[in-house]
């Protein structure tokens, strides 16, 4: 679960990139990454935007050069061989269907471009319609289609010539988000009944950890965390995990002992693995802010600031008596009513605290949460 | 609507106004138009059919005009072809390289519209006449340049230029480069990417440049007829036959190969209008 610790795990199929560097003039885009992925499963890359994810996928496809490093794709050194010989399947954010040809003649691309015979390419255009559910729409053009369906036949031409792996770069990231559920429900069943190795950029943590066996969380070029969705989650390795993924409150304060103290309250036992008077930041999700009529171990005083309700679940905005505000997500059947301005008790659960590194590491925006 | 007109009894209700303007406008567009182009154009149409059969039968028989309108032919099928294919090359790095020199190579690129055919003409007695830069490498191999078919060419093509490539830039620039990067994950090689993705989606804008370029190739004259040395039969373009004619008084004549030459620009005007539409259409999906 930490950094680089599946690479050697000796992934022989599957993709493995080994100390990717990259530079856009003075921009360093990508630095020293390696991961694998492994065989059969869906690995995602996460990160904001600029994170560099995008860029080592096409590095991967060879859609970029790298400046150093090494790709293996099903065990076979890839970094110099050109695009048209990767034999990868690549699905755009914006689809790039081929806009003028039918649905039909987008699909057969990639065949008639290996010179596969006629009837074959017919049965296996045939094949793959049906697999997306797009047979009657075979004589259309892409811009008789919806966005859905037009990222679903970028999928069907991708899978058409049986490439090695599936490489996918923010796939549902152009779509509404409904359409965005609908399809990456889909692309789960689908890979269950293909198996196709898969690499997935996203900037949507939700997306990732629905659909991944495993995540690599990128910031500004570098990996984060390698992990699966509950390691990434539950356990985050850098103060920048701990902050994108799920959205957190941050809140600052200063290490005395075991304990963290930010304003006039302190948080016991919470850093018993940092150097005393440190400067740390503490991690709290939303929804491990609960309310407590239990006063007895360090429960915090809060004023309610303002209650939205949305639907299942209530979103809650605290102030702690030091001025220091809290967002909370609290399911609605275990919520009191609260009205602005009342007291309350809180108890917060599941704190992580990080050393204080420089600004940009932070994961979390200037609100107290980021939104998920 | 027309009701909110009558709170202001005193003038005429905004609606009216408004058509008002409009109707002026249109009616001003029509009589520019109608007076301008089309007046011309049905007169050439009227003194050409006045003229009788006998006038149009006795051009076609004509070798001198014979001459002139393949002679015509010729140097816009070189023109077209030259311009369309180098005209594609520039493009493609005009929208696709950054590299120094890139703006200055787009301006220059558009020069030929700037200069007037007549000084584009004398540019190429500059460099091609008697003392001139290249005359005599040319001259050294007995090839004849100037007042001969070459130098029609050359200062055709030159003001031809510039079509195609206006027109299959910003299309290539709109276009982007994700559906050629999609070909090549798919195994497509350069060519192949070119043949079967690029210049599908430029067709409907190369096909309008190359028809403006024709237009332009066949009416040419300010330039050939300084580099042409108008010599009838031999280096003698449909558009300076013409210019003979009626300067040797056979204006009927002069008539008939004009009108031959409108119609021709017609059917280009009628290209050019569909290419547009479908460039139109076909950007916006």
């Amino acid at each position: 679960m930490t950094v680089n610790g599946s690479v050697d795990t000796g992934v022989a199929s599957g993709i493995k990139v080994r100390h990717l560097d990259k530079h856009f003039g003075s921009f360093h885009a990508v630095k020293d990454v390696s991961f694998a992925a492994e065989d059969g499963k869906i690995t995602a890359i996460l990160g904001p935007s600029g994170s560099g994810k995008s860029t080592v996928l096409r590095m991967i496809a060879g859609l970029e050069r790298p400046d150093g490093g090494e790709i293996t794709i099903t065990g076979d050194e890839q970094t110099w061989v050109p695009v048209q010989e990767r034999r990868v399947g690549f699905v755009f954010q914006h689809y790039a269907l081929f806009r003028h040809m039918t649905v039909r003649n987008n699909v057969a691309f990639g065949l008639a471009i290996r010179k596969e015979r006629k009837p074959e390419i017919g049965k296996r255009v045939d094949e793959l319609l049906e697999l997306v559910q797009l047979a009657p729409f075979a004589d259309r053009y892409p811009d008789q289609l919806s966005g859905g369906q037009r990222q679903r036949v970028a999928l069907a031409r991708a899978l058409a010539p049986r490439p090695r792996v599936l490489l996918l770069d923010e796939p549902f990231g152009a779509l509404d988000a409904r359409v965005r559920q609908e399809l990456r429900r889909w692309l789960d069943d689908l890979h269950r009944e293909l198996g196709v190795t898969s690499l997935l950029v996203t900037h949507d943590q939700e997306e990732a950890l629905e659909l991944a066996n495993e995540v690599v969380v990128m910031h500004h070029g570098r990996i984060e965390q390698i992990g699966t969705p509950d390691d990434v989650y539950n356990r985050p390795a850098s103060p920048f995990v701990a902050g994108f993924i799920g959205s957190a409150n941050v809140i600052e304060g200063r290490v005395e002992g075991d304990h963290l103290r930010f304003g006039n309250h302190v948080m016991s036992g919470a850093a018993t693995h940092l150097a005393n008077g440190a400067v740390a930041h503490a991690y709290i999700r939303p929804i491990d802010v609960r309310i407590t009529e239990d006063d007895s171990n360090g429960a915090y005083r809060a004023t309610v600031e303002r209650v939205n309700n949305l639907g299942p679940s209530s979103k809650i905005r605290f102030r702690l008596t030091d001025g220091q505000p809290l967002l909370a997500d609290l399911p609605n059947e275990v919520l009191p009513i609260l009205e602005a301005g009342q007291q309350v008790l809180l108890d917060l659960r599941n704190v992580k605290v990080f050393e204080s590194e420089s600004e940009d590491e932070l994961g979390a925006l200037e609100e107290p949460v980021a939104a998920p | 609507m027309s009701t909110q007109g009558e709170l202001r009894p005193a003038r005429l209700s905004a609606p009216t106004r408004k058509r008002l303007v409009h109707g002026g406008l249109i009616a001003v567009a029509l009589v520019y138009v109608g007076t301008l182009v089309l007046a011309p154009l049905v007169g050439i149409t009227w003194a050409a059919t006045r003229a009788g059969w006998h006038t149009w039968s006795a051009t076609f028989a004509d070798p001198t005009a014979r001459h002139a309108y393949v002679l015509t032919g010729v140097i816009t099928l070189v023109t077209v072809v030259v311009t369309a294919i180098l005209g594609v090359v520039v493009a493609l790095v005009l929208s696709r390289d950054l590299f120094p020199g890139r703006g200055l190579l787009s301006a220059v690129a558009d020069l030929p519209i700037a200069i007037s055919p007549v000084i584009v003409g004398l540019m190429a007695v500059l460099l091609f006449g008697t003392g001139g830069w290249f005359e005599s490498w040319f001259s050294a191999r007995g090839i004849r340049i100037l007042f001969a078919v070459p130098s029609i060419a050359i200062v055709t093509l030159f003001i031809c230029i510039p079509f195609v490539i206006r027109e299959v830039t910003p299309i290539l620039q709109e276009l982007g480069t994700e559906e050629e990067q999609a070909a090549k994950t798919l195994g497509a090689t350069s060519l192949q990417t070119f043949f079967r993705v690029t210049l599908p989606n430029i067709r409907w804008g190369l096909l309008y440049g190359i028809a403006l370029s024709t237009a332009r190739a066949i009416g040419e004259v300010g330039a050939v007829v300084v580099v042409s040395g108008l010599i009838a039969g031999q280096t003698e373009t449909a558009t300076l036959f013409i210019l003979r004619a009626f300067d040797q008084f056979h204006d009927e004549t002069g008539y008939v190969v004009a009108l031959t030459l409108a119609m021709v620009s017609i059917v280009l005007l009628a290209g050019i209008e569909i290419f547009k539409h479908r460039e139109e259409k076909e950007l916006s999906r």
